[in-house]
Formats: C-alpha cells, sequence, structure tokens
C-alpha cells in the first residue's frame, strides 16, 4: 500500500477548532463549497441538485447534536461540531491506498488525493475513521479537504485571503489555521493553553487538527460569600421602607 | 496488491498559486438583511468565488453560509426570464411572455387611471425591500397611504419600543459593546438578524472570557447554544421576567440613580388629576418645559436645566394646586408589587424563582461592581467636561421572540426599562446607540394620508410617528384611511405599516376596496402570509355580480418563480442582487455602527443574461411615464433617464442630503452634505463600495447627550438640533392615546376601542397574555408552536437554493423528549399540529433543548410544487411544511363578534408567535405527505430544465500558472481577544480588528 512520508513533515499545516463558540451556522462549510468548486479538485458534483435528493460532495460538513446534562449542577447543551479531513500523521486512508493516489505532502503534511491514480475504489473511506472522505461519483473519484492548498500559498491572492476558505469566513471565529508542528506557533500556543485534544485518539492516527472543548459554563453562575446561589437582599422590609431611602437621596443632574 | 506503490506525492504537481479570478469586483450581498461587504471574484464571465470584504466595517472579511451560497442563487433556475402576462386563471401559473414596452404601457395605463380618480386605491407593498427610501417616496408622490415595506410583520414591535422610549433600536439602530460588557442577556433572537455582526461579537466576547452569556428564549440552538446559561422561557411571558428583575433590583435598592435623573425622564412630575385632561401628562411650566422638583433649592423647576438636584420620590404641590409625583415614583411602585415577585411569575414563566432572583443578583453585580470607566475625556450637552467614561458593563439584545407577539411593544419597552434602571444604555459595556440613532422622540413627522384628491401626492411620507391622537388616519368617524387599518384606533403606533393584512382587508373592501394591489420581493401568498389557504381565497376569490376577480389587479416584481408569481395578473422580473446598482442609505435602514455612520451601494458585477430588469429602475420609469412629480421634467422627459443609479447620485431629499452621504459636493470632498457629485460612484467603488465615517473616542457613547456628538449628528442632518435626547421610561405619548379614550379631546376613538386603547396605552410598561392564549381553550390547544430561521437560510430564497437545500430541504416538528412520551410521540412519526384555524401535518423530531410547552420548527423550508425550479417531488413540498397554515390574520371572535388583526394592539405587528396548537398522531393512512398540499403550479414559458447532475465550477479551474507559492500565513480568529487572554500568541493575521492585521510571512 502506500507508504506515508518517511519522517513527520516539520511542518504540519492544520486546523484548530474551538467548539466553545461555534453557533453551528454552516458558513464554513458553504465558504469551502464555493471555493473548491473551482478549485484543485473541482467540480464538487452535486446530485439531483433541484429534486427529491439532493446530494453533493463537501469538504467540510456540520454536526449539531444535544448532549444530556451528566452530572448533578451541570447543565445540558446543545453542540456543533464542524468535520472535515483532519490531515492526520498516521493517515489510514494514505496507508490504505492501493494506487498511491491518497498521499500527505512532506512540506506542509496536507492530504491530498492525485485524482489522476485514483481508482475509486474507496478503501480509503473505509479506512478513515472520521468519515471525512467523499466519494465524486460523477467523476468516479474520491476528493476530501485539501486545506485550501490552492489557496493557502497564492500569491495572485491578496494576503489576507491566503488562509483556508473555512477558516476566513467564519463569523464567530472559531475557526484558525497554523502550523500544529511547530510549538511555538500561535495555534500550538492556542491548543495547549486551551487544552486542545485530538479527536478519538484510539484510533491512534495522530490528527493535525484538534479541537478546542467547549469551557464549563456552569461556574460563571454568581455566587454568594457562602457559595450559595446569589439573591439580592431588600434594602427594607416592606416599599414603604424602600421608599423611605429614597426621599432624602441627593443626585446631580 | 504486492508492493508500494510510489507515493501520489511524487506524481502530483499541485499547483498552489493558480490564477484564480480575471476580476474582482466589490458589491454588497443581498442573501439577508445584514448587507456585508463582499469580493465577487469573477473568472470566463463567471462568479468563481464571493468572500467577505476585510475592509466592510460590518462583516470585517467573514461570510456566512447565504452570502457564500450567493453563487447558487444567482444562477438559480428559478430566476424569471421576461416580462409575463396572465392568460388563465390566477394560480394557475399559465402566461405569456410580454415585451417591456408593453408590460411597462399595462402598468403605466392602470396606475394612471387610478391616480386620475381615487389614488388611494393602489396598495403598494414591498417586502424585503432594501429601498425604501425610494418606494416610500414613490408611493408619496403617487398619492397613496396604502404603502408599507414588511416591517409589520417582522420587527416593528422593536423599532416602536426602541424609538418611543430610548430614540433608538434593538439590531438596526443599535448593539451591545462586545468587547467591554460584562453581561449579555439576548431575548428571543432567531439566527438570522444583524447575521454576522451578532456572531462575530459572540465570538469576541466569548473568546474574552470575562462576560456571562445568557440566553432567554424557549429554544436551545444556535446562539443559545453557546450561552453560558440557557433560559427556556414560556412563550410571551418575557416581559413577566423582565418585570420581575426589575422588581428585585428595586426592592434591593440596586439601580442607577445619577443615570435616570441626568438622562431620562424618572424625575419628571406626572400630574395625578383623576378625570382630568391632563391626568397623567407631564406637568409643564408656561413655556411647556417639564417640571421636576429641585431638592437643592426646594421649589419646582425645569426639569431640562442642567443645574438641578431633581427628586425622584415624592408627592409635590404645582402652582395650581394639584398633585404630582416624579414618573419613577409611579414605576417604583408598580413593580415592586407582589404581583412581580419570581415566586408570583416563576410558574407562569416557567422558570424558577432561585434562577430569576440568582439573575437579577446577576445584572446587579455585573452593573455595579464591575462597572468599567475609559480614561476618555468628554463634553455632556450642558458643556460640562468629565474626565471619564464610566459604564454598567451589561448588555440586551432582543429580536423576534419579544417582537411577534401580541404584548411584544410593551415587552420591549420593559427591557428597555431595565437597561434605563440599569444605566446601561450607550455606556461602556452597555447598550450601543447605532449612527445616525439616538434621534429625538419622536425622530418625524406623523404620516400622511393625502387629501384623496386625483393627482395630488401625498402631503409627507405614508409612514411616520403619531405623537397623538391628531396624528392618527382616521376620518371623522373614527374610521381606518389606509388599506391595512395602520395608524387606526386598532393600532395607532403602526409605524411600519400591517402588509400582513392587506390581502385580507382589499379582498373584504374593508374599509374600501382598491383596484391594484403592486407588490415586490414578498412572497405573500406563502411564507409570508398569515393564513396561506385564506390568502390564496383572497386573491383569487370574484365577485358573483361582476364575475370580476375582488382584487382587480395585481403587478407583482420578484427576481425568482415564486408562490406569488402565479397569482400576479403582470410580472416584472427583478434581477439577482448581483445585477443591479442599490443604495444602504442613511434616509432608509442604515448600516452605521456604534462606531460611526456608513452607507453602501451595490454596483453591477455581471450583466443580466435575461430581459429583466432592477425593479428600481422599473419604479422610476413607470414614475416618469405617469407623470410622477420628482420623477418627471418639465418637458415631460424622465427626471432620471439613468434610472436607479442616476437617482442615487441627483436625487435630495433637502438641501445637500441624498439617499448616499459619501463623497458629496463637486469636489467629492463632503460627506453627509454636500450638493451631487457626479463622481460619487466611482468614489463607492474604489473604497470597497461602502462609506465609512469613524467616529473619534470622546463621541463613542453616551451619544443622547454627549455635545460632540450631538454636534456632528446636526452637522450631518440626522437631527435638527443638538439638545439632549432625554430617555422616555414614561411615555407621556401613550398616554395621550389613553386620555382619548376617557373621553378627552377633539378626536375621539369608536366606542368599541375604548377599552383597548384604556389596557394597551398604559404609560409604564405592562403585560399581558398574548391575545390567542387568552382566547383560546388552553386545554385545547396546550401548546405553544413558533418557527426560527435555520442559520444558513433567509426567507424563501434560501431553501431552494442548491448548495443550501442540501443543509435542510425540509422540516420537522421539534417536541421536548418528556413532552412527546406522554403525547406517545416517537421520532419520525407523523402528526396533525392544530390550531383554532386549521391544521398541518408534519413528522415529529424530539429533543431536549425546548421549553416543555413550547413546539417549534423551522421557517419559510416548505414550497409549493411547481414553483422555484424545484422538482414536484422535492422534499420541501412533500415534506417541508409552514406553520403559516394555521395561522389566521385574525383573532378569534370577540363577545360581539368583532374580530381583530391577530396582531400587537399598539404597533400592529403581526402576532407570529403567539400560536397554540394541539398534537394528535396521524391514523394509519394518513401519512406520507404533508398536508394541506395545494395543488401543483405550472412553470411559466421559458423556464430552463433543471440539471440532473451539476458540476458548478468545472470549466472555471485554471490553467497550471507553473508557480510554487508563497509560504502560508497562520491565522488565528478573534486574535486581539485571544492575545489579550493568552500569553505569547502574537500579533497577526485575524478578521475582527483588521487594524492590527500583520503580515506574518516569514
Amino acid at each position: 500500500m502506500t507508504s506515508l512520508p518517511p519522517r513527520i513533515p516539520d511542518r504540519q499545516l492544520g486546523l484548530v477548532i474551538d467548539l466553545d463558540i461555534c453557533v453551528g451556522c454552516h458558513a464554513c462549510a458553504v465558504n469551502c463549497k464555493e471555493w473548491n468548486s473551482g478549485g484543485h479538485s473541482a467540480p464538487l458534483t452535486d446530485r439531483d441538485p433541484y429534486g427529491a435528493d439532493p446530494t453533493g460532495v463537501w469538504f467540510n460538513r456540520i454536526h449539531s447534536f444535544e448532549v444530556d446534562a451528566q452530572e448533578e449542577g451541570k447543565r445540558g447543551r446543545t453542540v456543533h461540531f464542524p468535520k472535515s479531513c483532519l490531515h492526520c500523521a498516521d493517515a489510514p486512508c494514505v496507508t490504505v491506498c492501493p494506487t498511491g493516489a491518497s498521499y500527505k505532502r512532506e512540506e506542509d503534511g496536507i492530504v491530498l488525493v492525485n485524482a489522476d491514480w485514483c481508482i475509486g475504489c474507496k478503501l480509503c473511506s473505509w479506512a478513515c475513521p472520521y468519515g471525512a472522505r467523499e466519494f465524486d461519483t460523477d467523476d468516479g473519484v474520491m476528493k476530501k479537504c485539501t486545506l485550501c492548498v490552492d489557496k493557502i500559498y497564492n500569491e495572485n491572492l491578496p494576503p489576507e485571503s491566503r488562509v483556508p476558505a473555512c477558516v476566513a469566513t467564519c463569523p464567530v471565529g472559531a475557526r484558525h489555521f497554523g502550523d500544529l508542528g511547530d510549538p511555538d506557533s500561535g495555534v500550538s500556543k492556542l491548543v495547549a493553553a486551551r487544552g486542545g485534544y485530538d479527536l478519538m485518539p484510539e484510533q491512534r492516527c495522530r490528527p493535525t487538527n484538534k479541537y478546542l472543548p467547549p469551557r464549563r459554563r456552569e461556574d460563571k453562575d454568581l455566587r454568594d460569600d457562602s457559595g450559595t446561589t446569589a439573591r439580592l437582599t431588600p434594602a427594607a422590609e416592606n416599599i414603604d421602607g424602600v421608599f423611605l431611602r429614597w426621599v432624602d437621596r441627593l443626585l446631580s443632574r | 496488491m504486492d508492493g508500494d506503490p510510489a507515493s501520489g506525492r511524487d506524481g502530483e504537481v499541485v499547483d498552489t498559486s493558480p490564477m484564480v479570478a480575471d476580476e474582482v469586483k466589490h458589491t454588497t450581498c443581498y442573501m439577508c438583511a445584514c448587507r456585508c461587504g463582499i469580493r465577487v471574484h469573477l473568472k470566463n464571465g463567471k462568479i468563481r468565488y464571493i468572500e467577505g470584504n476585510p475592509d466592510h466595517p460590518i462583516n470585517r472579511g467573514v461570510l456566512c453560509a447565504k452570502g457564500s451560497a450567493g453563487i447558487m442563487q444567482h444562477y438559480s433556475p428559478a430566476r424569471l426570464r421576461k416580462p409575463l402576462l396572465r392568460v388563465r386563471d390566477r394560480g394557475a401559473g399559465e402566461f405569456r411572455e410580454i415585451e417591456w414596452d408593453e408590460a411597462l404601457s399595462i402598468a403605466a395605463d392602470w396606475l394612471r387611471r387610478i391616480r386620475k380618480t381615487d389614488p388611494k386605491r393602489l396598495a403598494f407593498f414591498t417586502g424585503r425591500d432594501q429601498s425604501q427610501a425610494l418606494t416610500g417616496w414613490w408611493a408619496s408622490q403617487f398619492g397613496t397611504p396604502n404603502y408599507a415595506a414588511h416591517g409589520g410583520f417582522c420587527s416593528v414591535n422593536m423599532a416602536a419600543a426602541g424609538i418611543y422610549t430610548i430614540g433608538g433600536a434593538f439590531w438596526e439602530f443599535g448593539e451591545p459593546d462586545w468587547e467591554h460588557t460584562r453581561y449579555f442577556m439576548m431575548f428571543g433572537v432567531a439566527e438570522d438578524h444583524d447575521s454576522n455582526p451578532i456572531k462575530m461579537g459572540i465570538g469576541r466576547l466569548k473568546t474574552l472570557g470575562k462576560a456571562k452569556f445568557v440566553s432567554v428564549n424557549p429554544v436551545r440552538t444556535g446562539y443559545s447554544a453557546v450561552a453560558d446559561e440557557w433560559i427556556g422561557v414560556r412563550p410571551g411571558t418575557d416581559g413577566l421576567l423582565v418585570f420581575s428583575l426589575i422588581h428585585e433590583l428595586l426592592k434591593a435598592d440596586r439601580i442607577d440613580w445619577e443615570f435616570l435623573v441626568r438622562y431620562t425622564n424618572a424625575s419628571w412630575l406626572v400630574i395625578q388629576d383623576r378625570g382630568a385632561d391632563d391626568d397623567g401628562l407631564f406637568a409643564r411650566d408656561e413655556n411647556g418645559n417639564p417640571l421636576c422638583f429641585d431638592r437643592a433649592r426646594n421649589r419646582l423647576a425645569n426639569a431640562l436645566d442642567a443645574e438641578l438636584q431633581p427628586a425622584l420620590v415624592g408627592r409635590r404641590t404645582l402652582t395650581d394646586g394639584r398633585t404630582a409625583v416624579p414618573a419613577f415614583e409611579l414605576l417604583a411602585r408598580r413593580y415592586m408589587d407582589d404581583r412581580y415577585a419570581p415566586d408570583a411569575v416563576a410558574a407562569t414563566i416557567g422558570v424558577p424563582s432561585a434562577t430569576i432572583r440568582r439573575i437579577a443578583a446577576e445584572l446587579a453585580h455585573a452593573a455595579f461592581a464591575q462597572q468599567i470607566e475609559l480614561d476618555i475625556p468628554w463634553t455632556d450637552w450642558a458643556g460640562r467636561e468629565h474626565d471619564r467614561m464610566i459604564g454598567r458593563p451589561v448588555s440586551m439584545h432582543a429580536m423576534r421572540g419579544i417582537s411577534a407577539h401580541s404584548n411584544g411593544f410593551h415587552t420591549c419597552r420593559a427591557i428597555h426599562l431595565l437597561q434605563i434602571l440599569l444605566g446601561s444604555i450607550d455606556c461602556p459595556g452597555g447598550f450601543r446607540y447605532k449612527a445616525p440613532f439616538p434621534k429625538p422622540i419622536l425622530p418625524a413627522p406623523p404620516p400622511a394620508a393625502g387629501t384623496g384628491r386625483p393627482d395630488t401626492p401625498l402631503d409627507g411620507a405614508p409612514l411616520g410617528f403619531p405623537a397623538r391622537p391628531e396624528d392618527l388616519l382616521v376620518d371623522a368617524t373614527g374610521a381606518p384611511k389606509r388599506i391595512d387599518k395602520a395608524f387606526s384606533w386598532e393600532y395607532p403606533l403602526a409605524i411600519h405599516g400591517m402588509m400582513h393584512m392587506a390581502i385580507h382587508n382589499a379582498w373584504k373592501a374593508d374599509p374600501y376596496a382598491i383596484d391594484t394591489l403592486f407588490l415586490y420581493m414578498a412572497n405573500m401568498s406563502w411564507n409570508s402570509a398569515m393564513n396561506v389557504p385564506g390568502t390564496i381565497h383572497a386573491l383569487t376569490d370574484r365577485d358573483p355580480a361582476t364575475g370580476e376577480y375582488r382584487i382587480p389587479h395585481i403587478i407583482y416584481s420578484d427576481a425568482y418563480y415564486s408562490e406569488m408569481v402565479p397569482y400576479a395578473d403582470l410580472v416584472l422580473p427583478d434581477t439577482t442582487y448581483l445585477e443591479r446598482w442599490d443604495c444602504i442609505s442613511l434616509l432608509d435602514r442604515p448600516i452605521g455602527s456604534a462606531e460611526g455612520p456608513a452607507d453602501s451601494i451595490r454596483q453591477p458585477v455581471l450583466e443580466p443574461d435575461r430581459d429583466v430588469r432592477p425593479f428600481q429602475d422599473v419604479l422610476l420609469d413607470l414614475g416618469a411615464r405617469i407623470g410622477l412629480p420628482g420623477m418627471t421634467r418639465r418637458d415631460g422627459s424622465p427626471q432620471y433617464p439613468g434610472g436607479y443609479a442616476d437617482y442615487m447620485i441627483n436625487h435630495e431629499r433637502g438641501p445637500g442630503i441624498g439617499p448616499l452621504a459619501g463623497w458629496r459636493g463637486h469636489d467629492g470632498r463632503s460627506h453627509g452634505r454636500g450638493e451631487p457629485n457626479p463622481e460619487q460612484l466611482n468614489r463607492y467603488i474604489e473604497n470597497g463600495c461602502f462609506w465609512h465615517d469613524p467616529l473619534p473616542a470622546d463621541r463613542l457613547y453616551f451619544k443622547h447627550a454627549n455635545l460632540g456628538y450631538l454636534n456632528y449628528a446636526q452637522d450631518m442632518g440626522w437631527i435638527a438640533n443638538n439638545r439632549q435626547i432625554v430617555l422616555q421610561p414614561y411615555s407621556e405619548t401613550l398616554q395621550r392615546f389613553r386620555l382619548a379614550a376617557r373621553g378627552h379631546g377633539e378626536i375621539q376613538p369608536p366606542q368599541r376601542e375604548r377599552d383597548r386603547i384604556e389596557e394597551h396605552f398604559d404609560p409604564l410598561p405592562t403585560w399581558h397574555a398574548p391575545f390567542e392564549e387568552s382566547a383560546v381553550n388552553g386545554t385545547q390547544f396546550p401548546f405553544h408552536a413558533l418557527t426560527q430561521r435555520p442559520m444558513h437560510m433567509y426567507h424563501s430564497w434560501g431553501s431552494q437554493n442548491a448548495w443550501l437545500r442540501q443543509i435542510s430541504a425540509r422540516n420537522r416538528l421539534y417536541v421536548a423528549r418528556a413532552t412527546a412520551e406522554r403525547l406517545g410521540v416517537a421520532d419520525d412519526d407523523w402528526v396533525w399540529v392544530i390550531s383554532h384555524h386549521g391544521r398541518v401535518k408534519t413528522q415529529v423530531r424530539l429533543m431536549e433543548g425546548v421549553n416543555p410547552d413550547t413546539v417549534w420548527t423551522w421557517n419559510a423550508i416548505g414550497k409549493r410544487k411547481g414553483v422555484w425550479g424545484l422538482d414536484p417531488d422535492a422534499p420541501e413540498a412533500t415534506r417541508g411544511f409552514l406553520l403559516n397554515h394555521i395561522i389566521s390574520e385574525l383573532l378569534p371572535p370577540r363577545a360581539d363578534g368583532y374580530r381583530y388583526s391577530n396582531s400587537d394592539p399598539v404597533t400592529g405587528q403581526a402576532a407570529w408567535f403567539d400560536l397554540r396548537v394541539r398534537i394528535e398522531k396521524c391514523r394509519p393512512g394518513e401519512t406520507g405527505e404533508t398536508e394541506p398540499a395545494f395543488g401543483s403550479i405550472a412553470a411559466p414559458p421559458g423556464m430552463p430544465r433543471t440539471p440532473r447532475i451539476m458540476r458548478y465550477g468545472e470549466d472555471l479551474r485554471p490553467p497550471f500558472s507553473g508557480r510554487t507559492g508563497g509560504r502560508h500565513r497562520e491565522f488565528i480568529g478573534n486574535r486581539a481577544e485571544v492575545m489579550a487572554t493568552m500569553p505569547g500568541v502574537a500579533a497577526g493575521a485575524s478578521r475582527a480588528k483588521p487594524d492590527e492585521d500583520g503580515d506574518d510571512d516569514s
């Protein structure tokens, strides 16, 4: 099968996705779709786009689900979870590929598919534990997130546009992009500070992309000095008493 | 396979620096009402890519899912292609194509005849129009009072409550101070309005991590999902929750006294003389100035003077011997009453009383223990200098969930009252006005109805701000003058009109019959209708005596084959938003922010490939054809032969004031005021299609009382003088209507309206149970039913978009899991949702994060078969459904049989969210497709066949560039906020603060 680069690339470009602030708006998914529709893997074919079962190729999809409260004093929550290729260091989609079409770049760690070599056997999509591959039935080849490889280095674009489409467009700023192989990079520090984690580490794929967990929210409830739930203390025993406090108050306009 | 094949990396040379576009053009998005700046990349004459404009003050480079799907909107197969004339019955969808000359002649003939006889027989309503400064002016020049856009069924409760209370409003006229706030409370916001600014703000606020974000909303999706605390309130009870918070704050004496005396009418003395014609009005001196009691001099004084020590409590004797008390005392006594205690309201609201008490404590803690001080000297309205700006960092935002109830006006006023008591209006960390707001209370003249004389314009604008009963549009008997009954005694402050009643009333000839209904961009036979079956009946019903339609003529302009098109007699096809000029004007719905005013344009980035014309060009053309003043020169030729672009440059509302504020004057150096500049649009294009005037630091806060800001606003022509704008928690305006209901004054309400006016024109915020809830049997209809908009869609445009419909092509009814188990309903079961008005069939989806008494669904996904370029078996038509089918435009009959509109009694706001329903499981055999179905509609001539396979972009792949490209740039979202909280993260690329963008190419 296909080999990974002989050593882990020094530079490992990837995404850091903040689940604490993602509101599930699908901006990243749709902007990805439009960039890549005319990009490296173009087109991202849509079947039956105006019919009974519209389905197309998307490199980035958002899943929303509810998490019930597991412990006393914690609240249930709704989680929005964007998912795309995680550009793993030990990418099983690469090693499983019988033709060498699926590969990981030495210079930046981006996992790509060479469409000329892909025979559409779908082994890679079976091997990927994240379900991050997208088969274009019309082209008969596998497609996937390219980390906008035709955008992030593109000198025909103004500098501020040279970031993955999903990152540049995210309205809440929940998506970050950088070199996760460099411990001094901003994204690495962000991951360290926020407890960023690997998705499904037990799969041993060593994903490059990281997720930042939702922060604990219950701590923001105000408690009084004794630790019980805060409440205001009435200023007097009854309304007339409160008014009495106000009668002599001197206030300047 | 044997061996180890070569890696693809040996076989592929990736082009990392392809030439993406031939050309990049700036314009303004129109995929929703947010109006973000976009850069459109064009290649081979097609759209390659749309991205946010990083320089634009609204979106700073971000773009939402809707905006990113603009390509599919532009190339939609549902686009109309040529003017159409109906050839068979309304609703059949059978048209013949006609030329523009014929279409415009027909329209001009109808319009000319109406104007020559009785101008009000034209009803002109314009939906989600972003050119209301033009369309409203057009109606005024035509001479019909029957004009409005969609505000009456959207957000007029928010606009009216805000403008009548604080001189600004949530959403378009205000925003939270995301950077400095320590407590952000959001009431009932569906995830669409002000889409990107709110998302950017929440992202910044949460990244900084210093604030608590509380979402009060029956449904926990979207923004509520990232809130620190979700309060799943029972719909329509937010007002009680707010009163209870006020109750706690008042009783604990945790309110901002200085703010109240400096910036509000809380100290103004209210006459207490039950039965008198000025009872409840402010006591005034001989010059009409309001009075307060000055404790410094122990006497009555002009409350507008600067050097006073006004009393906020205590009964005073006026010079005529009567009694008056400060407005504050009235409000304090009301809300400290035990009926607003947390324990008294908790069950009704569906929120534990301990939670209410804690939220009150948290508000007080944030406002007073976390006071913000910015070292920015400023000068107040009286010329007094202050060395700092002191803020109460509590901010609030509210929208549809408050607005779409029949108690929404007062609930929104209640929220503003809470903000006022906390002193958190336009201060650091609080709610902030977006320039050109605040405006005086009230900002503009009352509405004009005209004389009714033929060929005569109105003597003002059709929409305005009534201040007293004399300003209503009613005849001598008190009957409405407008077809929608806006500004009548039934809905006196209907400042956005009542589009949701126009078709029903026109059909019923109540108050009179019309000749022509002229609609633009409003899907009034479908997802913008209350009562879809009834609306379709009204559009197709004929007078048996004559055989003619009861609404004789319908002209409609839309870019797409929507459900409304088949009901039109004459269809004027509009362009897409990428094929037109537009102006987002300060005269209309401004895009300014708290940081400064802004306006913008759309420019055509593509030529239409169909025989369509921009509606605004058509409107000016029609105006010239029928000789409307302002649109026609003396010789009869068009005033604006260059169409809307010509108007945008050359039209003047007042001397030097035109649709666009930027680059005015002959040299293009004036802003705000200045003579028309023929080069103005080029200046806009050079600047990315927007104009923005950032305010200096000393004008950023306290705009209602900040001399520097008030002088600036006066210079710009937004306000007539630089006087302080005094906030009005006590509304004398409302009391004036109440006094009329008590029999005072010349202008008297009909007998039937007196009690209703007395109850709802309370000068202090009040709460009543939503009308439908009170009118129907709670046992028969035990649930509230709501809609929310998905963040990736906006009205009916979104759900026919080839990409967006892959995210959601149908909707279900969401039910709380515990409730569903009680009803014996499981996921995907088919159920009937039944209201007092009708029933609709759908499948169910269970969830946790919803108020147990509430069911809800996504809005505007359901489609009718045959329209929008979708196949008849599209899920939108077979399984998508609308709650609109079962929402009545009328309330159930009162005891005397009269049926009011299903609307707020103050503003006429459509009460979509008052809907009450029960759920019944479908019987076997009833499942499969949604009902009611309404039948399929034919497609007009010339519509393209839709593709089975779409390979958009295939031909846009660039040829191999041979270039290797540069280095990557790190990008940290909200980098400034990350840097502020996380040591070691360096400056570099981000979006929310473009000024701090560095180039970290290394």
